[in-house]
């Protein structure tokens, strides 16, 4: 059976370019890059290369980026490192719509004594500006808000929020994860001091990540350990990992331009072809500016995760923010941040797009998925009733 | 990924029986939309009393669906009293079994099939009298009890799994503990009659059980723990930890830990201690 993956948000497949690029780094240049001989050597520089690459996607310098194991271990090491810098200011400012890597990072910070500040977001996932200045205090540490959200893809006006924070004196971090590799990151515009990323998400392997930190800011280490990553970041270099790293994030700045264009023809057909094709559809955040290959949308009347089901035994893969696909009993807190009804929610599918999708995989979903939903809401005892009081 | 059983994914799949009986004699609606699943049954009796037909119409998850094509297999051409006796463990074991968070799957059908049948005697829901616990999920007292009883539980997680009950805004969980606290002292572990043969889900489940309700607790007081190993057939893998580990006595102990599950699951098992 052919797999139609759109759970590119999720993970992506590890570009064959970047395996061929990695695999001598097991086997051949396999040193230690603080090994004084010539294998270290050679490591130490396919390392310092890579960082530069990554250095260029993001338009920062290549001393401002720190390896770290993942986009949770950044998101971690930023707010934590930046925290306990600062001790003497005990407020801290994000949304109710990041990620779990800095979403249930908030009850530890509340238990520690940290006031924390939610922001808000409209029903189409847009921040709340005013009450982002109006929750500014002289006491805030730090701002962390998301560049773009996983879920809907929403994008914040990231310029515009750094630049109300920035103008506080306060330190603002970003979980950009989404949005590196999908959309532009000029580091030399956008005046954030951090910013994390993830490799598997642009098509490098899982298990590599990235903590930008501008020159200057202060932030104490997350992990204690050797020199590495110039003390911020203790441990030995995943050399194979950083250099796959590094041909990813080559390949995300050689192709996004034309690869995000082509990928919001993509997502923008799919999402108009649902719409034409199947009645009682909401598109989440149709109203706000989102990433180019993201698209979530509530099935009314149909549950997440038998949807999922039904079109994974086609071959098709997406995702969920329904109670029941997590293992919890409430559907996702992006969405019920959205004030999206929860009888929508549980019926929330999320279709991302890659750079391995193509148009015909497009219309093979757009083919099956009417069918699938129509098969469930016949099921549902809820769809019925729905014509009949539409009938009367 | 949640690893559902063939059987599982199966009614799910090709689900039996879904619809709706016009003339039905007993209908039983539970669940909602906002909750994230509802099950409607209809049941057609005969005058002998007997479950001639059955339909239903689902709005949830796969096990949601695979459950309530179960709950229709399992009560057709039962009589009212046999159905009344059909637990949500039957449902679930007939599945080949549920992962734990999907538990509250089978006690929907199981609530939902009292829900008929009361509605076919023309009675009124007794659970719907019973006081509200969680009112995210709208769970009642008498409905948690039946599920702490039936299935054996003893934590507050497992409720939730079983009942929902508790999973919203967690205003509820001193009332679901209070709950756990006041059973535990009421009832026993559910002893199966002896002569019933278990089936190995069945067997590895009363050993569970049986330890952590009874057996743990005593270890407890002295300072010791136990955690099981393993279950292969009728040998049941122990390992002893805290005080219990070298203590000269751990072999009076392995025999006292036999004996009670002897006596709570089956006269033919063996126990076992594995040092690691």
């Amino acid at each position: 059976m052919k797999v139609v993956y759109m759970d590119n948000n999720a993970t992506t497949r590890v570009d064959p370019l970047v395996v061929q690029e990695m695999l001598p780094f097991f086997t051949e240049t396999y040193g230690n890059p603080s090994s004084m001989h010539l294998v270290g050597a050679r490591a130490q520089k396919a390392v310092a290369q890579a960082r530069e690459k990554v250095a260029q996607l993001l338009n920062a310098h290549p001393d401002e980026i720190v390896f770290t194991s993942c986009g949770t271990e950044s998101d971690n090491a930023a707010i934590r490192g930046v925290l306990e810098a600062s001790p003497e200011k005990r407020h801290l400012v994000t949304t109710r719509v990041e990620h779990p890597a800095v979403w249930n990072q908030i009850p530890y910070l509340r238990q520690k004594g940290y006031r924390v500040t939610e922001l808000r977001v409209d029903r189409e996932g847009r921040l709340d500006l005013e009450h982002l200045k109006a929750s500014l205090t002289d006491d805030t540490a730090l701002v962390s808000i998301m560049f773009a959200n996983n879920e809907t893809g929403v994008i914040f006006p990231l310029e515009e929020v750094a630049q109300i924070v920035k103008a506080r004196g306060i330190v603002f971090h970003t979980d950009a994860v989404q949005a590196v590799g999908k959309i532009p990151v000029d580091l030399s515009k956008l005046p954030v001091d951090l910013l994390s990323m993830s490799g598997h998400k642009i098509h490098a392997p899982k298990g590599i990540g990235v903590l930008y930190i501008r020159r200057g800011t202060k932030v104490a280490p997350f992990m204690i350990g050797g020199h590495q990553e110039k003390g911020r970041r203790g441990g030995t270099e995943n050399v194979p990992y950083i250099v796959g790293l590094g041909k990813a994030a080559e390949i995300s700045q050689q192709e996004l331009s034309k690869e995000s264009m082509r990928l919001q023809g993509l997502r923008d057909k799919l999402e108009h072809g649902i719409l034409e094709r199947i009645p009682r559809v909401l598109v989440n955040g149709k109203g706000a500016e989102r990433l180019p290959n993201t698209l979530s949308c509530c099935f009314e009347y149909v549950e997440g995760e038998s949807l999922l089901l039904l079109l994974s035994d086609l071959g098709i893969c997406a995702s969920s923010g329904s109670a029941c696909t997590s293992g919890s009993l409430e559907p996702s807190h992006v969405l019920r941040a959205m004030g999206i009804p929860y009888t929508a929610a549980h019926g929330s599918v999320r279709f991302s797009l890659g750079r391995f999708n193509t148009e015909e995989e497009v219309d093979f979903v757009l083919e099956n998925l009417p069918g699938i939903v129509e098969r469930l809401r016949q099921i549902s005892p809820f769809w019925e009733r729905r014509a009949e009081v539409s009938k009367g | 990924m949640w690893e559902y059983t063939e059987k599982v994914m199966d009614h799910f799949r090709n689900p039996r029986n879904v619809g709706v009986i016009d003339d039905a004699d007993g209908v039983g609606e539970v669940g909602s939309m906002a909750c994230g699943d509802a099950l409607t049954l209809y049941i057609k009796v005969d005058q002998q009393g007997r479950i001639k037909d059955a339909k239903f119409q689902t709005f949830g998850c796969a096990s949601a669906i695979a459950s309530s094509s179960a709950l229709t297999e399992l009560i057709k051409g039962k009589t009212i009293e046999e159905a009344l006796k059909i637990t949500n463990q039957d449902i679930a074991d007939y599945l080949g079994g549920l992962p734990e968070q999907k538990m509250h799957c089978s006690v929907m059908g199981r609530e939902a099939l009292l829900a008929a049948i009361a509605n076919y005697k023309g009675q009124s829901r007794e659970s719907l009298a019973s006081p509200l616990v969680c009112e995210c999920f709208g769970v009642t007292q008498e409905e948690i009890e039946r599920a702490i009883r039936e299935n054996g539980l003893t934590t507050r997680e497992q409720v939730t799994h079983y009942t929902k009950a508790g999973g919203g805004c967690g205003s509820c969980h001193e009332r679901i503990e209070e709950i756990l606290a006041r059973l535990k002292k009421e009832v026993p572990v559910v002893a199966l009659p002896a002569q019933r043969r278990l089936t190995n889900l069945q067997k590895m489940r009363l050993v569970e059980e049986t330890i952590e309700r009874q057996i743990r607790p005593e270890l407890q007081k002295d300072g010791g723990d136990i955690e099981l190993v393993d279950v292969e057939g009728n040998r049941v893998m122990v390992s002893l930890r805290g005080v219990c580990t070298g203590c000269p006595s751990s072999n009076i102990t392995i025999k006292g830990i036999e004996q009670k599950l002897k006596e709570m699951v089956s006269q033919d098992l063996v126990v076992e201690e594995v040092r690691q």
